[in-house]
C-alpha cells in the first residue's frame, strides 16, 4: 500500500463569490452562471453538471443579468454595458454601451432577433442581434423610475417590465405602454418604501407573474391588466422567478434562502380550469437566492451563499437514481493549487493575487494515523498582486520552484523566483505569441513552459536563464475551436497530453514536437489526465466518473482499462457527484493510481481484482478490523479514504 | 312494564364527550355527540343537554347526520349496530345489525349504503366496509351485504375522510396516504419518508378533504400540514407544506365552502388558515387544553372543538367562543379521592391540572372549577407541574383542605397544604392558609375531624416522613396583631410511632378517637389529649384502609391489610372482632348509616359487598360490578330519604353509592347503584357470592372452630317472603284509612296485570321448588338471609292464603275503578 506523509494544508483560504445571475440554455443544456466578481461559469448539465468553462472576471464588471441567444451569451451589468462572450477563447468578445445608465436586466425574444435591456433611466432599449454584433434599434416609451426586470411574451409582440411600484406592458412593435399594473406596497413600516418588482415572467397565456420586494408573488391577467391572485411568500424580498418550459411550474427565490414552487394544476380532478397553486418549499440556501433556473427536471438555484444547488423535482425524475439526488456545487471543478514537488512549494491562485507558500517540515516518523510534530511551520513566501483589471485565469509553478507564470485574458506574465533569498523578478522579454493562456504547465525538468492558446493549440516556450524563447505551437488535427482545459507533461519529458472541452485528448511527442496520437473521443469531458512515469500509460478520468487507461506506446486502451470497462465500475463510484480533479501515481508502486475529488482520496491498485457490484465499496474501515488472510479476500482495487476535508489538489 | 327488581348498576354520567367528533345539526341549534353508550343532544346556545338517545348497548363510536333527512341521525356502536334516530324527539327509527364490531363512525351515508370502519377480528385489521341499507319497513334490519371498500386502514377515524362530493376517499395509515376513486375504482398511494433530516416525524395523524377542490390536507406528527394536489397521478402529485404547530396536528377541518382550513393540536390554539392564502392565519388561543377534534356546522356558522379535558367549545365563525360544554374532567389519573361537597352535594375530584372540579351528579354537569394551584399551566408534554393530590372536606363543608405537590427530577418534592374557607357571600371557597412544606415527604392521607358538635375543627395529615400532624384553626390575636388577619391554621401536634410510616388516618364519628395506621400497627389516639390510647395490630402486612363504624357500629374499627384481610376491631374490648380474607381494593363507610361498602377485586373484575360491621352477613352483594379494579367511590347522601322496604336495597335509602369505573380504554364513567324503581315485583334471585360462601363457611365451621372471628350467637332470622311482608305492611298503613289511598294502591298494581300474575306464578313455583331444598340452604341464600325483623313468622298455608287474596284484588279492583 505504501506510506505517505500527509501535509494538511489549512492556509488556502479560497472564498468563492456570490452567485448573481443565471441563464439556462435548454437546447444545449448549458447553464451560464455569473458571480459577483464578474466571473462567468458554464456548466454542462448533460455531462454530469461538469463545470466546463470559466471566464474570469474583471474589476468593475458586475454582471446583473445573463441571456442566451442560441449559442451566444450576453450579459449586462450596472456598468451600463452589454457584453457578448467568446466562449471559445473564454473572454468577452465585445462590449456595447447602452447609454441608459446602469442596466438591470437583459432579455431576448424567443425568436432570437431582439435583445431588450432595462436601464436605470427608465428606458427599455431594443438591440438588434446581428451575426457578429448587436446594434441599437430603438427605445420603448420612457418611464419614470428604473426598469428592474423584463420578460418577453413568447410571441415576441409584448414585453412586460417590472419597475418601482408597478409593472408596465409594452407593445414591442410600437413601443407604446399598453398597461400599467400597480403593485401594492408592503404593510407596516415598509408602506413608505416603494416596492421593487425584482422579477417578472410573461407566460404564453398572457399571464404575468411578478415577484417583488414586499415578499409577494402576484399573478396578473396580462390581457385585462388585473390582479388574479396574490401569494405572500416571504416577509422579505422575492428576488428571482423562473418558469419551466411547459409553463406548468414556476419557482420563486426569496431572500430568506427558500425557493417556493408554484404549479399550474386543476383544482378538481379531470377538469380543465387550472390555477396557480403554491406547492413545495425548498430550503437549501442560507442566504438570498439571487438566481434561479427551472430545467426540465430540476430547480437550479444560486445566491449569496455561493452554492449552486440542483434540486431535482421528484415528480419529473425516477426515484432513487443519480438524477434524483440533490447536488450542491460550491468549489470549482478545476485545480487552483499548483505544487512544486522538488522545492516543496505551493502556489495558490486567487482571482486577484497569487500566494506562494513553503510547506512545513517534520523529521518525525510515526505510525499510520499519527500526526507528526512540525519542525518548521509552513510560511507564506510571496503574495503577488496581479496587474491590470482582469482577474487571473490560470497560473503555474515550475517543479523546481524557479519559475512562476500566470495569465489573465489579456496578459501573460512570467516570473523568475530565487528561492533562497526569496526574490522575484519579472521576465520582461516574452515571445509575442504568448499573449494569454487558458491553462499553463511546466515541463518536469522546468525547461519548458506549455501554454494552451486559442483553437486548442499549445505554445511551447523554452525557458532559459536570461530570456525565454518560443519553440513551437502544437496544434491538433481535429481543428477543434474549444479551449484546452487540462495539460499534463509526463515525468520523462517525452509526452504532453491536452484535453479540451470537446472531450478530445491529444498526446504530443515533445521530442519531435508533433502530435503523437489522439485518444478515442469519449462522450464525457475529461476532468483529470495524467501519464504514468514508467509505463507511459495515460490515465483519464471523465465527468461521468469513468476511468480509462491508454497506452501511448501501443496507442490503444490497456488490458486493465478494457477489463474495467467490461466489468463496469461500482455503482457507488458512479453515484459520486463531484468530478475527480487530479490523478497521480505512487512512485513506490507503479500499480497504484491516486485519484481525488473534493471529498475523498482513492488509490486504485491495478494488481487487485475489481470490486463486484455486490461487495461493499467503502470498506477500508472494515478491512482494517479483519485478520490478515481475510483482508486479502475482501480487498479490491478501490481503496478510498475520506479522512480529509475538501482536498483541492 | 315491570322492572327487574334487582339493584342495578347504572352509568350515571361523566362519560367522555370528546371520544369522537361531535356533529352540529343543519340549523346549528343542536350539537350531537357520542357519550358512553348514548348520544347526547346539546343545545348550542344554552349548553344544556336536551336529551340522550339511549339504546346502544356498547360504546357509541360515531354520530353522523343523515344527508337525505336533516332531522335524522345515524349512530354506530361497538355493539355492532347502526341506529337511525330522530334527534329532535329522540325516537329510534331503525336498527341495523352487523356481525362484526363497528369500530368507528359512519363516514358517509349515500342513499343506499353506509360506510363504516369495522374491526375484522379474524383478519386482525381494520376495514372500511359499505353496508347496504335494505329497503324494508321493519325497525330491525339485518345487514347481510358487507362490501369492503378499503382494507388495512388506520384505526384512527380522523385519518379517513371522504373527498369532494364523495367521489373519492382518502385514508392515511402511518406514512402512507391512499386515495381511492369510486368511479374509476382506482387507488393511488403516496408514501412519505419516515422522518426528514431535521428530525420531523412524518406520520400522518389526521386527514381532511376540501369540499370543492381536489385538495387533501394531512396533519403530521411534527406539526406540519401538507396540502396534496394532483393526486390522481402516480408521479405528478404535489403538495405544499404549512407549518405552525409545534407538536402533532390532531385535527383538521375545512369549512363547508372551503375558504378556510381549521387545525388544532396540543397547543390548544385553533388555527384558521385561508385556503390558497396560507400565509394569512387567524388564531384562537387559550382554549384550555389540547384540541382533539374540530367540526364545523353545515352552514359554516359554528365551529366546535373537542378538547382533551372532556370539553366541547362552540366557536362562532368570527373566531369567538360562544359556549362551552364541559363534561367530567379526567386528567391522567384521579389523584384525590372522590368526595361529596356537603354543601352543594356535588362530586369533587381533581380534573383540570391544578384544579378541583365540582360536578353536579344529578345534572351530569360540571358546576365549576376551583383553582387550587393558582399557577399558569404550561401546555407542554413532559413538564412537571403542580398537581392536586389530596383534598378533604370537613363535615359541614365550610373548610376544604388541599395538598398539591410537584416532583421535579433531581429536585426536592414541593408540597403545599392549603386550607380554604367557604365564603357565604361569594358562595365559593376562599384561600385561608397556605402551609408550604407541611411535611418533609409525600402526604399519604388527610382527614378532618367529623364531629359536628365540637367547636374547633381539626385536620390530621399523615406523611411518609414518619409523622402525622394535627392542624387546628387558631384565632390568636397575640399572634396576629392586626385586625384584618382572621383565624388561620397552624400545627397543633406532631405524632409519631416507632419511626414507622403512617399510611392512613381516620376519625371516629364523634371525633373522640383518631386511628392512624403505622404500617401493620393501628394506633388509636385521643385528639383531646393527644395520648396514645391503644395499639391494634394484625401482622404481618401493612394496613391499607381504615374506617370507623358509624352510628350503632361506632365501636368498630375496620381495616384492610395488604395480605387481603378485612379486619374488624372492637374498640371497647380492644380486640379483633372478626376478620375475613378478601382482596379489598376500597373500603368506605356511609356517613349516614352503619353500612360499609367494600370493593373487592377478583379475577379482573370487581365485586361489591355492602355490610354492617356488627353483622356477619352482607346487606348486599353483587358480583362483577364492573371489570377492572375500582379505586374511587363515594357515598352521596340523598336529597330526600327513600322509603324502600326491600331489605337488600335499604342501604340505598339514605345515600347513593357512586363509583368511578376503572380507567380502561373504553369509558371511565361515574356509575351509580340504583335501587329498584318499583317495589311491586320482588325477584330475589341474587347470585351466590363468594362473600356469602365465605361467611357461610365460617358459620358452618363454627362448631369446629370456636375461635373464629365471627360471633357465634347470631342465628338466621325466621324466614318469610318479602312480598307478603310488603303486602301486609302497606295496607296496614293505608287501606283502612281512606279509599283514595286505596285507589292509588290499586293503580300501582294495575301497571301490568298479566305479567304480574305470571311473576307471581313463577315465584310461587320457585317457592315450591325451594321447599324441597330447605335443608341445603346455601343454594338460595337470600331466602335464608331475608327476614323482617319485626314481622312474625308465617306458615306456608297462610302465605298461600294471602296470595290468593292478592289475586282477587286484581280481578275486581279495576272494575271498581272504571265504574
Amino acid at each position: 500500500m505504501g506510506e505517505f506523509k500527509v501535509h494538511r494544508v489549512r492556509f488556502f483560504d479560497y472564498m468563492p463569490t456570490a452567485i448573481r445571475a443565471m441563464a439556462f440554455n435548454s437546447r444545449t443544456e448549458r447553464l451560464a452562471l455569473a458571480r459577483a466578481d464578474g466571473a462567468l461559469e458554464i456548466f454542462n448539465f448533460a455531462d454530469n453538471y461538469f463545470q466546463e468553462k470559466v471566464i474570469p472576471g474583471q474589476d468593475g464588471r458586475a454582471v446583473e443579468a445573463l441571456c442566451w441567444v442560441g449559442q451566444r451569451l450576453f450579459s449586462a451589468g450596472l456598468n451600463g454595458e452589454i457584453t457578448e462572450y467568446d466562449l471559445e477563447n473564454l473572454r468577452p468578445r465585445y462590449t456595447v454601451e447602452a447609454y441608459g445608465g446602469p442596466i438591470w436586466t437583459i432579455s431576448s425574444n424567443s425568436q432570437g432577433t431582439l435583445l431588450a435591456v432595462g436601464c436605470e433611466d427608465g428606458t427599455v432599449k431594443m438591440f438588434e442581434i446581428l451575426e457578429e454584433r448587436i446594434q441599437f434599434q430603438r427605445n420603448l416609451d420612457r418611464q419614470k423610475g428604473r426598469i428592474i426586470s423584463l420578460s418577453w411574451h413568447p410571441s415576441g409582440t409584448l414585453i412586460a417590465a417590472g419597475m418601482m411600484d408597478m409593472i408596465r406592458i409594452f407593445d414591442a412593435e410600437t413601443g407604446r405602454a399598453t398597461h400599467r399594473l400597480l403593485v401594492e406596497r408592503g404593510v407596516g413600516a415598509s408602506k413608505s418604501k416603494e416596492v421593487v418588482v425584482w422579477s417578472i415572467v410573461f407566460l404564453s397565456d398572457h399571464t404575468i407573474v411578478s415577484g417583488d420586494s414586499a415578499g409577494k408573488v402576484q399573478i396578473w391577467d396580462g390581457v385585462t391588466g388585473t390582479l388574479v391572485r396574490t401569494q405572500l411568500v416571504t416577509k422579505w424580498d422575492v428576488l428571482a422567478l423562473s418558469v419551466s418550459n411547459d409553463e406548468s411550474s414556476l419557482v420563486a427565490g426569496t431572500s430568506e434562502g427558500t425557493v417556493v414552487q408554484f404549479q399550474f394544476i386543476s383544482s378538481t380532478v379531470g377538469q380543465q380550469d387550472k390555477e396557480w397553486v403554491r406547492t413545495r418549499t425548498f430550503k437549501n440556501h442560507s442566504h438570498d437566492v439571487r438566481a434561479l433556473a427551472h430545467t426540465e427536471t430540476a430547480v437550479v438555484s444560486g445566491g449569496m451563499d455561493t452554492q449552486l444547488v440542483v434540486r431535482p423535482l421528484l415528480d419529473k425524475v425516477e426515484k432513487n437514481t443519480q438524477e434524483s439526488a440533490l447536488r450542491k456545487m460550491t468549489l470549482p471543478h478545476r485545480s487552483l493549487v499548483c505544487c512544486a514537488k522538488k522545492a516543496g512549494l505551493l502556489l495558490f491562485q486567487f482571482p486577484d493575487h497569487l500566494e506562494l507558500w513553503r510547506l512545513g517540515e517534520s523529521d518525525g516518523h510515526g505510525k499510520p494515523g499519527d500526526s507528526l510534530p512540525v519542525k518548521r511551520k509552513p510560511e507564506k513566501l510571496i503574495q503577488l498582486k496581479r496587474k491590470g483589471e482582469d482577474h487571473i485565469c490560470c497560473s503555474a509553478l515550475s517543479p523546481c520552484g524557479g519559475w512562476l507564470a500566470y495569465s489573465t485574458v489579456t496578459s501573460f506574465r512570467l516570473y523568475r523566483l530565487q528561492n533562497n533569498n526569496i526574490s522575484i523578478t519579472k521576465v520582461s522579454k516574452l515571445p509575442k505569441d504568448l499573449r494569454s493562456a487558458h491553462q499553463l504547465c511546466f515541463s518536469p525538468d522546468s525547461s519548458k513552459l506549455f501554454a494552451s492558446s486559442s483553437h486548442s493549440s499549445v505554445i511551447v516556450v523554452a525557458l532559459n536563464q536570461p530570456e525565454c524563447k518560443y519553440l513551437h505551437t502544437l496544434k491538433p488535427k481535429s481543428g477543434s475551436r474549444q479551449p484546452v482545459h487540462l495539460l499534463f507533461a509526463s515525468e520523462d519529458g517525452k509526452w504532453l497530453a491536452t484535453a479540451n472541452t470537446d472531450c478530445e485528448i491529444h498526446v504530443y511527442n515533445l521530442d519531435k514536437l508533433k502530435l503523437h496520437c489522439t485518444v478515442p473521443v469519449y462522450s464525457s469531458c475529461p476532468t483529470a489526465i495524467a501519464i504514468h512515469p514508467t509505463t507511459s500509460n495515460l490515465v483519464a478520468v471523465h465527468a461521468d466518473q469513468q476511468i480509462f487507461e491508454f497506452s501511448l506506446v501501443q496507442k490503444e486502451y490497456t488490458e486493465w482499462s478494457r477489463k474495467l470497462q467490461k466489468q463496469g465500475l461500482h455503482s457507488l463510484w458512479l453515484e459520486r457527484d463531484t468530478p475527480i480533479t487530479h490523478v497521480a501515481f505512487n512512485p513506490q508502486n507503479p500499480a497504484h493510481i491516486i485519484l481525488h475529488d473534493t471529498f475523498m482520496f482513492c488509490i486504485i491498485d491495478q494488481s487487485l481484482p475489481l470490486p463486484e457490484a455486490k461487495t461493499p465499496f467503502y470498506n477500508q474501515m472494515t478491512l482494517r478490523s479483519l485478520p490478515e488472510p481475510q483482508r486479502i479476500i475482501h480487498s479490491h482495487a478501490f481503496k478510498i479514504c475520506k479522512n480529509f476535508q475538501v482536498p483541492l489538489y | 312494564m315491570v322492572e327487574h327488581g334487582d339493584i342495578r348498576v347504572v352509568h350515571r354520567g361523566g362519560s367522555k364527550i370528546n371520544f369522537r367528533e361531535p356533529v352540529i345539526t343543519h340549523d346549528s341549534r343542536y350539537l350531537l355527540c357520542a357519550s358512553g353508550e348514548c348520544v347526547k343532544v346539546f343545545s348550542t346556545s344554552t349548553e344544556e343537554c336536551i336529551h340522550d338517545l339511549r339504546g346502544h348497548t356498547g360504546l357509541v363510536t360515531g354520530v353522523l347526520l343523515k344527508p337525505s333527512n336533516h332531522l335524522q341521525v345515524y349512530s354506530c356502536s361497538a355493539d355492532g349496530t347502526v341506529r337511525l334516530w330522530d334527534y329532535t324527539d329522540g325516537i329510534l327509527i331503525k336498527v341495523q345489525l352487523d356481525s362484526c364490531i363497528v369500530f368507528a363512525p359512519v363516514f358517509a351515508v349515500s342513499v343506499i349504503a353506509v360506510i363504516i370502519l369495522v374491526w375484522k377480528a379474524g383478519h386482525n385489521l381494520f376495514q372500511l366496509v359499505a353496508v347496504d341499507l335494505p329497503q324494508s319497513g321493519d325497525q330491525l334490519v339485518e345487514a347481510r351485504e358487507l362490501s369492503a371498500v378499503l382494507s388495512d386502514v388506520s384505526s384512527n377515524p380522523a385519518a379517513i375522510v371522504f373527498g369532494r362530493g364523495g367521489e373519492y376517499i382518502a385514508s392515511a395509515n402511518g406514512l402512507h396516504l391512499e386515495v381511492y376513486f369510486f368511479k374509476k375504482q382506482k387507488s393511488y398511494r403516496f408514501s412519505l419518508k419516515e422522518d426528514n433530516k431535521k428530525g420531523g416525524k412524518n406520520t400522518v395523524t389526521c386527514v381532511a378533504c376540501h369540499p370543492k377542490d381536489d385538495c387533501i390536507a394531512t396533519g403530521h406528527e411534527d406539526g406540519k400540514i401538507r396540502l396534496w394536489r394532483n393526486f390522481n397521478h402516480k408521479k405528478e402529485y404535489t403538495y405544499s407544506t404549512l407549518h405552525w404547530h409545534h407538536s402533532a396536528v390532531s385535527s383538521l377541518c375545512f369549512t363547508p365552502e372551503g375558504t378556510n382550513l381549521l387545525s388544532g393540536g396540543m397547543e390548544s390554539v385553533l388555527v384558521q388558515w385561508r385556503y390558497n392564502q396560507e400565509s394569512e392565519r387567524d388564531f384562537l388561543p387559550r382554549l384550555g387544553s389540547a384540541i382533539t377534534h374540530i367540526t364545523v356546522s353545515p352552514d359554516g356558522a359554528l365551529f366546535c372543538t373537542s378538547h382533551s379535558d372532556n370539553k366541547i367549545t362552540i366557536i362562532q365563525s368570527c373566531v369567538k367562543v360562544s359556549a362551552v360544554i364541559q363534561g367530567l374532567v379526567k386528567g391522567e389519573s384521579v389523584r384525590t379521592d372522590m368526595m361529596v361537597d356537603p354543601r352543594s352535594k356535588s362530586l369533587v375530584l381533581n380534573g383540570k391540572p391544578g384544579h378541583l372540579q365540582f360536578y353536579s351528579l344529578p345534572r351530569d354537569k360540571l358546576l365549576y372549577n376551583l383553582d387550587i394551584v393558582q399557577q399558569e399551566y404550561i401546555h407542554e408534554s413532559g413538564l412537571e407541574q403542580f398537581e392536586v393530590v389530596k383534598a378533604a372536606f370537613d363535615a359541614s363543608g365550610s373548610w376544604l383542605a388541599t395538598v398539591e405537590e410537584r416532583k421535579q427530577k433531581d429536585a426536592e418534592l414541593e408540597l403545599n397544604l392549603k386550607l380554604w374557607a367557604f365564603d357565604e357571600q361569594t358562595q365559593s371557597f376562599v384561600l385561608n392558609t397556605t402551609i408550604s412544606a407541611p411535611h418533609e415527604a409525600r402526604i399519604t392521607a388527610m382527614c378532618f375531624c367529623h364531629a359536628t358538635d365540637s367547636q374547633t375543627t381539626m385536620l390530621v395529615s399523615t406523611s411518609k416522613d414518619g409523622h402525622f400532624k394535627a392542624w387546628q384553626l387558631v384565632s390568636d390575636r397575640a399572634l396576629y396583631r392586626k385586625a384584618e388577619f382572621g383565624p388561620s391554621w397552624s400545627c397543633d401536634f406532631v405524632g409519631a410511632y416507632h419511626g414507622l410510616v403512617p399510611e392512613c388516618c381516620c376519625f371516629s364519628a364523634d371525633g373522640s378517637l383518631l386511628a392512624v395506621s403505622f404500617q401493620e400497627v393501628v394506633t388509636v389516639w385521643s385528639p383531646a389529649s393527644w395520648e396514645l390510647l391503644t395499639t391494634l395490630s394484625q401482622p404481618p402486612k401493612a394496613v391499607r384502609d381504615l374506617c370507623f363504624g358509624r352510628l350503632s357500629c361506632s365501636k368498630y374499627l375496620l381495616g384492610t391489610t395488604a395480605n387481603n384481610l378485612l379486619c374488624c376491631w372492637n374498640l371497647l374490648t380492644c380486640s379483633l372482632e372478626w376478620s375475613t380474607s378478601m382482596d379489598i381494593s376500597l373500603l368506605l363507610a356511609d356517613p349516614l348509616t352503619e353500612n360499609m361498602a367494600a370493593f373487592c377485586c377478583q379475577a379482573g373484575s370487581t365485586d361489591l359487598f355492602v355490610f354492617k360491621p356488627s353483622e356477619p352477613r352482607p346487606v348486599f352483594s353483587q358480583k362483577a360490578v364492573c371489570s377492572g379494579k375500582v379505586t374511587r367511590a363515594v357515598f352521596a347522601p340523598r336529597e330526600e330519604m327513600l322509603e324502600s322496604c326491600e331489605e337488600s336495597s335499604q342501604w340505598l335509602n339514605h345515600s347513593q353509592l357512586y363509583f368511578l369505573t376503572p380507567d380502561l380504554p373504553v369509558f371511565p364513567d361515574i356509575v351509580i347503584f340504583l335501587p329498584p324503581p318499583f317495589k311491586l315485583v320482588i325477584d330475589d334471585s341474587v347470585a351466590m357470592t363468594p362473600f356469602y360462601l365465605l361467611l357461610g363457611k365460617h358459620r358452618q365451621q363454627e362448631d369446629a372452630d370456636p375461635l373464629s372471628g365471627l360471633s357465634a350467637e347470631r342465628r338466621p332470622l325466621p324466614q318469610c317472603s318479602v312480598a307478603i311482608k310488603e303486602l301486609l305492611q302497606t295496607p296496614a298503613h293505608v287501606l283502612p284509612s281512606t279509599s283514595f289511598l286505596c285507589s292509588m294502591f290499586v293503580q300501582s298494581l294495575l301497571i301490568s296485570e298479566t305479567k304480574h300474575v305470571e311473576e307471581e306464578m313463577e315465584s310461587e313455583k320457585e317457592e315450591e321448588d325451594s321447599e324441597g331444598e330447605m335443608e341445603s340452604s346455601t343454594q338460595r341464600p337470600e331466602q335464608a338471609s331475608l327476614g323482617g325483623q319485626a314481622a312474625p313468622a308465617l306458615t306456608k298455608a297462610q302465605l298461600r292464603e294471602l296470595k290468593r287474596v292478592k289475586k282477587l284484588d286484581h280481578s275486581w279492583f279495576p272494575g271498581l275503578l272504571h265504574s
